[in-house]
């Protein structure tokens, strides 16, 4: 750590904050921006010579208010005179150091930041990458890296999606209740699947998209410190957790993914776990499931069994049963068949997962299970002509070749067994 | 005398640190622990989990359960108990049994995350 990082640490914490807190005294997100980059450079000047203030975020919505409403007037002197009610607004607002901020005032600040990032008309990259520029404040080159593709590229893209935001319009009142839940519900969505983007990534990818499993680990926080009492954010922080915690176990040395049940679990981070597994405990007291609980649930399961024969899969069924009721999916219902399969037979499993073959018809892991519970009852052709499916479904070529194992070890069988 | 040394920082910072730099700042406190022991000894050291994991028992004969941690700036820091118990429900309940003993403020139940006993030399 050099000299001046905690600087950059402690303006980086603070930023949802004092943007989200700026934007709404500008009603402009543009303006809130560079209110904040102006607020920072003086805090980088400051700082260093006089100390951290007390609270920086409160310091950087002051010093960045009062850079923003400079930057205004001087505009209006080369431009036209905002309009009367914009200035009067402006100098309305009492900046007082000493003034703390009303913890409502501040957690809508930041929820409504992170909200405008989710507009529904963004598609789903689109709407991270706001999250990432704006909320988090990655620069336009880290999330371009992150997301593989060129600056220029990723550059157009914030821009664009920034242009969509400012002309739907944003909604500044204090939401009510219900909307608040509402915004609650899409922004953890958005940040899941921020997550998502870093944790799916394999091979030569996966160093270069951590970063993003890091800053949805954050902004999950963020969320939770607003909501400490929110059973599904204390769920998507520890399913965030666990998943993190087996990243070391999760590829081999060529990057090909490691199955769940293969994975070294002594490499998984035991920190993390812990941690996670506090945060499912303290969920589980206000008997509110929710789906991001039910599958942190899962993954505490698999957590606390030391090797993948330990695993109480008749509880990993029952959260998925639960999971089933509270958003049907097949996927869901063919994830719950491996845990039956496990401790109730294959017959079982397969007699559950029969009537999905016309919803998973192309689903590559459908095949798959599948394949490998008819294997498991001996019927072998069935089992081929299942993996053979599976195959030409697949979407990597890690998919297929592990696929290709089980034809391999079918190929063995055959011709290990007598005439 | 025994002193107890209380860290206090700015949670969002430190736990939006990246694997590496909580490293490097763990490093960092070790080796300033280094020359603490050169003249005094350690009690137990810990790092706690962040106030997100944490819960609150407030004061009283019924005492109220909620989420998150104490953060009121009228009480102060008086004391701590460290448990060793097999879940965050029976954490709270000996809380409770804590908070009943007392009108104002309450106990907060923090998950620890990092504990060194005393035995432990560096």
């Amino acid at each position: 750590m050099n000299d001046l990082s905690w600087i950059d640490q402690a303006l980086s914490a603070a930023r949802p904050q004092v943007v989200g807190a700026l934007m709404r005294y500008f009603r402009d997100l543009d303006t809130a921006e560079e209110a904040f980059q102006e607020a920072c450079l003086r805090a980088l000047k400051n700082w260093p010579q006089k100390g951290p203030p007390r609270d920086p975020a409160a310091w950087l919505i002051f010093v960045g208010r009062n850079a923003g409403v400079d930057d205004i007037r001087k505009r209006s002197r080369q431009q036209a005179l905002p309009d009367e009610e914009t200035l009067s607004d402006l100098d309305d607002t009492e900046p007082s150091m000493a003034e703390r901020l009303d913890n409502a005032d501040y957690r809508d600040d930041v929820l409504r930041l992170l909200f405008i990032c989710c507009h529904p008309d963004l598609p789903a990259t689109q709407q991270i990458a706001m999250a990432l520029r704006i909320v988090s404040g990655l620069t336009v080159p880290e999330i371009a890296r992150a997301f593989l593709v060129s600056e220029a590229a990723m550059e157009q893209r914030i821009t664009r999606a920034k242009r969509k935001v400012a002309a739907a319009g944003v909604e500044f009142e204090t939401p009510s209740a219900v909307d608040r839940v509402e915004r609650i519900a899409t922004v953890t969505a958005m940040v899941y699947l921020l997550f998502n983007e870093g944790y799916s990534a394999s091979g030569g990818e996966a160093h270069i998209r951590e970063p993003l499993c890091d800053e949805a680990i954050r902004l999950g926080y963020l969320l939770l410190r607003m909501y400490p009492g929110e059973p599904e954010l204390m769920g998507l922080v520890a399913l965030m957790l666990f998943q993190h915690a087996r990243v070391p176990a999760r590829l081999d040395a060529e990057g090909e993914i490691v199955l769940l049940d293969e994975q070294d679990r002594s490499l998984w981070r035991g920190t993390l776990m812990a941690e996670a597994a506090a945060l499912i405990e303290k969920a589980a007291r206000h008997n509110r499931p929710g789906t991001y609980q039910l599958q942190a649930a899962i993954s505490y399961e698999h957590a606390k069994a030391r090797q993948a024969a330990d695993t109480d899969w008749r509880a990993i069924d029952q959260y998925y049963q639960m999971l089933e009721t509270l958003q049907p999916s097949p996927v869901i219902t063919l994830n719950r068949a491996v845990a039956v399969s496990k401790h109730a037979g294959a017959a079982d499993a397969l007699q559950l997962i029969e009537p999905l073959s016309g919803a998973l018809e192309g689903y590559f892991h459908f095949h798959g299970v599948r394949g490998a519970l008819l294997l498991d009852l001996g019927r072998s052709r069935e089992a081929r002509a299942a993996f053979e499916k599976a195959i030409s479904c697949a979407s990597t070529t890690a998919e297929a070749s592990h696929i290709r194992r089980h034809l391999d070890r079918l190929q063995k069988g055959a011709e290990g067994m007598p005439a | 005398m025994l002193y107890a040394l209380l860290c206090y920082n700015n949670e969002a910072a430190v736990c939006g640190l990246s694997k590496e730099d909580d490293e490097a700042m763990m490093s960092r406190v070790r080796a300033a622990e280094e020359k603490i022991v050169a003249k005094s000894k350690f009690g137990p050291r810990l790092r706690l989990m962040p106030t997100t994991a944490a819960t609150f028992v407030k004061a009283g004969q019924d005492p109220l359960v909620i989420d998150g941690p104490f953060a009121e700036t009228k009480e102060q820091l008086l004391g701590f108990w460290i448990v060793d118990c097999a879940s965050l429900e029976d954490a709270i309940e000996a809380g409770k049994h804590l908070a009943r003993e007392r009108e104002f403020g309450g106990v907060e139940v923090r998950p620890i995350s990092a504990y060194i006993p005393p035995a432990e030399a560096t």
